[in-house]
């Protein structure tokens, strides 16, 4: 399984990581271990078979439609890296 | 022996019998944990004071003459993946480092709710993503029985603090092996229970479908104990089983006369280390020898349980994962000149390179031109798996297997290796994709003096078989009164 | 050469539940920025999100209205994206099993039924909010962030802006009669972005389309429609083509542009929620929500022109909001006459409210108030003119029509004796209009009627003044 260069760098752009061009050489290296696996799996007859999504299986797990929040907004703040005016801050977004 | 070297359930004797009290006990540990500590690094953060006040108060209730709970005054300590009110909760990550949540998760909670003092935070992977504890932002821990090997990972600091007593008892976590391999490298016991029996609630999640939280002890009783604190119903995870709490001592003394044992074959075979093999079926033989029926199993799809396993956690990491973007919490990078670059660069910065690895893998596995080959090619050999092992346990009660191939490995040994570090969790992951029970106890040495962990695995909810079977095989055998020798840097036994 | 427009539409309505999709936090509008938050809606490491089982009953609710089938065994799905405003960034929504399928909505444009099929209903999270500080930075609010959504989507079957405009007034007349939401358009309840190609008349194969996103009101879709096929058609008249994008609709400036932000190819890497269990709606479950639909729009409509022999016109303006057709018909049980009712709620009442700016109709009187004032108008007691004070006044306080017509003096002036003597007066001083009049100009006649109902304040009957004054010409 080849990965190229292209597809690692899109890769790391999607997952919103930086990755200079050094790094990309080793991502690559790095995808082909998963590209690997894949292919092991390719040896496995799964034919009619359905995905497993979860860890058990439920239904209807649902909560009632009540208030229940007792959190202050100082809390809820006080881990960011920016705040101001009850709002977290970001670099300005450009549409 | 020490009270530090005690397991929960003789302390708990030794409190009603007021032949101790839990502010000893929780300052003999501390004093453990405050020499070992300088070898082991088994702590991120250690909050004594708070667990003094605890055991204080059990102190108090216990002179008025009150009933107290099988854990109660027993001091223990959390994986650092574990989120606890006030207290900084870092995942091992640079990412984290300053984050302290201001909810406790819902073990942590159970915890507080029986009263057992909280020493402190765990190390571990970074993320819980590894098998050594040697991908932490902070430290690496080392194995208490010989300080230049792993302790196993990712809840390498949970099982190497129980193992040395700089905790009675601990709680970790276990997605793909990370309860079962360290309790195996430091000579414990550890239980990964069903999913769905412990809530997940306020453990970072690093792969949904498949983590669950565990306790580690010292012996098969004291996990019994900790599991009958930690399992049960919470509104708050739509993965938690709605039924009712059971009382796993119960099961502890019923023996396994009768009981149908089958060795899965496939975890036996090429690649285990001969002592590993030796000591898996000298137990076997115990079991056998307690009135246990003997068989074989297979689990044919065992082999492609890692790829698919590798494959299915690093999508649900790179999504899981995702949130930690800088915005509202953790790590943001100082460098930026726009929206995009702060994100990019915080993640690039923040997370270490397995977590990236794991991310970058995972978001190509579930990317549009992958996911057909990838993702859904491995959600469906997961559900080849889970019928192998139904169909497995349809002819046995429980099945064995070795926890590990190997005991434990060297620092350094595997870390600069993925694929070989992978291979740790050859044993373990199977159970997770399965979705079903299993338990690690010690069951040997090898001739370095490492322990060997045996492997039980279980129907789903079925933890008290495993129990059953495991207590029979510990008392019958006494590896569990080992403990291990930890000798500082001149040498010297501490 | 000409050109037709096909437009497709994807609605997003805010669910009128008090809690959020996955966490107990409320969903009120306009709160201090990140007051309704919790560790959940704020993707604090460790939590999880547990369905709002109202959302789900909403949905099928919904769904049922439309003409959908429900989805029996579904599954909530990850769309994976980075933004500010989106703090798990994810969004949970559904891809593979939509919880409806399939649906249509019937629509009258001009005199015939249009059917508008839709493709889907599907559940999923509201995101939060961005706001430039002035300080330099965005600010991110996520208040909204978590509010549960039903995403309607349409077959492309829209084929004008005007119709576009008539489907939506459907949609929300159905979301509002059935109360899943709250369709306060100004509060974002109620959103839409439009998928829209154009090709030439005859044509069977669809065109390559552009999405347009940021529209929040009707008028503004209308205009959006107008300027993207007017534009692609010039594209294509000049030998151009279109591009596949997702532009942003500009309300101030009426044009639309391609969004920077997503020039990026999207990958949004769906996967099924692992932390979330499946949904199994049972015929028991679709029977009861069934049971709880009110008549819908349609019907109602049809009732109206059958019962009351109003125009199907006035019938469909009417039952387009649901407000002003229960005030219709409380009204008539008060004793209105239907038709005068009709003319007042679709003529001054709603000029009223629209000026007030009341997008969500509350009227401030009774229906009875209505009704009183159709009869004294019909009985006589005051002129029309006088109905549109004593309306006036219905809207500032809180007295009945009764009483405004007495405390204002607004009662008509039918004494014969009295009129008689203003109109020779009238005569008298406009010999000009009296010559105009005998010359066969019909606006003289207005012009004399005007200037005796103003010399009576506006008090004097009307047909009465007519009648006599009519005489009075006549007999010089
Ligand atoms: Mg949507
Ligand atoms: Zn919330």
């Amino acid at each position: 399984m080849k990965i190229t260069a292209k597809e690692a760098e899109h890769a790391a752009k999607l997952a919103h990581i930086k990755i200079d061009s050094k790094q990309s050489e080793k991502l690559i290296c790095e995808l082909e271990v998963i590209a690997r696996y894949a292919d092991m799996l390719k040896d496995v007859d799964t034919s009619g078979v359905e995905p497993t999504f979860h860890g058990i299986v439920l239904q209807n797990v649902l909560r009632k439609d009540v208030v229940t929040n007792n959190y202050n907004r100082d809390d809820l703040l006080k881990n960011a890296p920016d705040s101001h005016d009850g709002c977290f801050v970001v670099p300005t977004v450009v549409e | 022996m020490n009270l530090y070297d005690k397991t929960a359930h003789e302390l708990h004797d030794m409190l009603i019998n007021k032949q101790v009290t839990s502010v000893e006990i929780t300052k003999s540990v501390i004093e453990r944990a405050d020499k070992t500590e300088q070898i082991l690094n088994c702590y991120l953060e250690r909050t004594n004071e708070d667990a003094l006040k605890t055991a204080k108060k059990v102190d108090e209730k216990i002179a008025k003459g009150k009933n107290i709970s099988p854990l109660e005054g027993l001091p223990c300590a959390i994986k650092d993946n574990i989120c606890t009110d006030g207290v900084k909760t870092t995942c091992a990550s640079k990412m984290l480092e300053n984050f302290v949540p201001f909810y406790d998760a819902y073990v942590v909670s159970k915890i507080k709710d029986e009263n057992s003092p909280i020493l402190g935070k765990l190390n571990m992977d970074e993320f819980a993503m590894g098998s050594s504890t040697e991908n932490s932002y902070f430290k690496t821990t080392k194995n208490p029985y010989n300080t230049a090997c792993s302790p196993g990972g990712s809840s390498g600091g949970s099982a190497a603090a129980v193992s040395a007593g700089s905790a009675v008892f601990s709680l970790g976590s276990d997605s793909g092996g990370s309860l079962r391999q360290p309790a195996s490298f430091c000579g414990i016991v550890g239980i990964k229970p069903t999913y769905g029996l412990v809530s997940r609630f306020g453990c970072v999640g690093f792969a949904s479908s498949l983590d669950q939280i565990g306790p580690l002890t010292k012996d098969v009783r004291d996990g019994a104990l900790a599991l009958n604190a930690i399992a049960g119903y919470d509104a708050n995870d739509s993965t938690s089983a709605n039924m009712e709490k059971a009382d796993y001592t119960a099961a502890l003394t019923k023996g396994v006369a009768g009981m149908k044992i089958a060795v899965i074959s496939d975890y036996m075979q090429e690649g285990i280390n001969e002592q590993v093999k030796k000591a898996v079926l000298a137990a076997v033989e115990v079991l056998s020898s307690l009135g246990a029926e003997l068989s074989e199993c297979a689990i044919p799809s065992a082999k492609y349980a890692l790829a698919a396993y590798h494959i299915i956690s690093a999508a649900e990491v790179s999504s899981n994962l995702a949130r930690f973007d800088g915005v509202r919490y953790g790590y943001r990078s100082g460098s930026y000149n726009d929206i995009t670059e702060m994100l990019e660069n915080t993640r690039a910065e923040g997370f270490g390179d397995e977590v990236k690895r794991r991310i970058i893998a995972g978001t190509f596995a579930l990317s549009a031109k992958n996911f057909k080959n990838y993702f859904e090619k491995a959600q469906k050999v997961r559900t080849v798996i889970r019928n192998d092992f139904d169909k497995a346990l349809g002819q046995a009660d429980i099945l064995i297997a070795p926890t590990s191939m190997t005991t434990a490995f060297a620092l350094g040994e595997k870390n600069d290796n993925p694929t070989k570090m992978h291979e740790s969790d050859f044993c373990t992951c199977g159970v997770n994709m399965a979705g079903l029970p299993a338990l690690s106890l010690p069951c040997g040495f090898d001739k370095d003096g490492l322990p060997i962990g045996l492997q039980i695995i279980g129907k789903a909810f079925d933890e008290s078989k495993l129990l059953t079977a495991a207590y029979a095989f510990e008392q019958s055998a006494d590896f569990h009164k080992m403990r291990a020798i930890i000798k500082n840097e001149a040498g010297e036994d501490i | 050469m000409k050109y037709e427009t096909v437009i497709g539409l994807e609605i997003h309505s805010e669910l009128a539940t008090a809690t959020k999709m996955y966490c107990g936090c409320a969903t009120s509008f306009g709160s201090e920025p990140n007051t309704n938050c919790c560790p959940i809606c704020l993707a604090m490491p460790g939590t999880l999100p547990v369905l709002n089982k109202t959302a789900v009953e909403y949905a099928i609710k919904a769904g049922l209205a439309m003409n959908c089938e429900i989805t029996r065994w579904g599954k909530q799905d990850r769309k994976n994206y980075f933004y500010p405003d989106l703090p798990k960034a994810y969004q949970i929504s559904q891809l593979e099993t939509p919880i409806c399928v399939g649906g249509h909505i019937d629509v009258a444009v001009d005199d015939s039924i249009k059917r508008i099929r839709l493709n889907r209903i599907h559940i999923e999270e509201d995101a939060g909010k961005l706001s430039h500080d002035t300080g330099g930075g965005t600010l991110v609010d996520c208040n909204r962030g978590g509010t549960p959504l039903i995403e309607i989507v349409t077959e492309p079957d829209i084929s004008s802006a005007d119709e576009a405009k008539l489907f939506l007034e459907s949609v929300k007349a159905i979301l509002e009669y059935t109360e899943v939401s709250g369709c306060k358009m100004e509060q974002g309840q109620l959103r839409c972005d439009v998928n829209i190609s154009v090709r030439k008349a005859g044509e069977t194969k669809l065109g390559t389309r552009t999405e347009m996103k940021n529209i929040n009101s009707f008028r503004a879709a209308v205009r959006a429609i107008e300027f993207e096929s007017r534009r692609q058609i010039e594209e294509l008249e000049y030998g151009g083509q279109i591009v596949q994008e997702t532009r942003r609709w500009d309300d101030a400036k009426g044009e639309s542009m391609p969004m920077r932000s997503k020039e990026e190819a999207q990958d949004y890497r769906y996967f099924t929620d692992p932390d979330l269990m499946f949904i199994s709606v049972d015929e028991d479950t679709i029977q009861n929500i069934q049971k709880t639909l009110p008549e819908l729009p349609n019907a109602r409509k049809a009732r109206y022109i059958e019962e009351y022999g109003i125009s199907p016109y006035d019938a469909g303006q009417i039952t387009n909001s649901k407000p002003l057709a229960d005030f219709f018909e409380s009204s008539i049980k008060c004793g209105a006459d239907a038709k005068a009712a009709c003319n007042w709620i679709l003529g001054d009442i709603s000029r009223i409210l629209n000026e007030k700016g009341a997008e969500h109709f509350e009227i401030p009187f009774l229906p009875e108030h209505l009704a009183e004032l159709t009869q004294l108008i019909e009985d006589g007691t005051i002129s029309n003119t006088a109905g549109k004070t004593v309306l006036a006044h219905l809207f500032e306080t809180p007295k009945s029509p009764k009483d405004i017509v007495s405390e204002k003096g607004l009662v008509q002036i039918s004494d014969e004796g009295m009129l008689k003597k203003i109109i020779a007066e009238i005569i008298a001083s406009n010999p000009k209009s009296v010559e105009d009049y005998k010359a066969g100009k019909g606006k003289a006649m207005g012009f004399l009627v005007g200037q005796a109902m103003k010399a009576t304040k506006g008090k004097g009957n009307p047909q009465l003044i007519n009648k006599l004054l009519k005489d009075e010409l006549d007999s010089i």
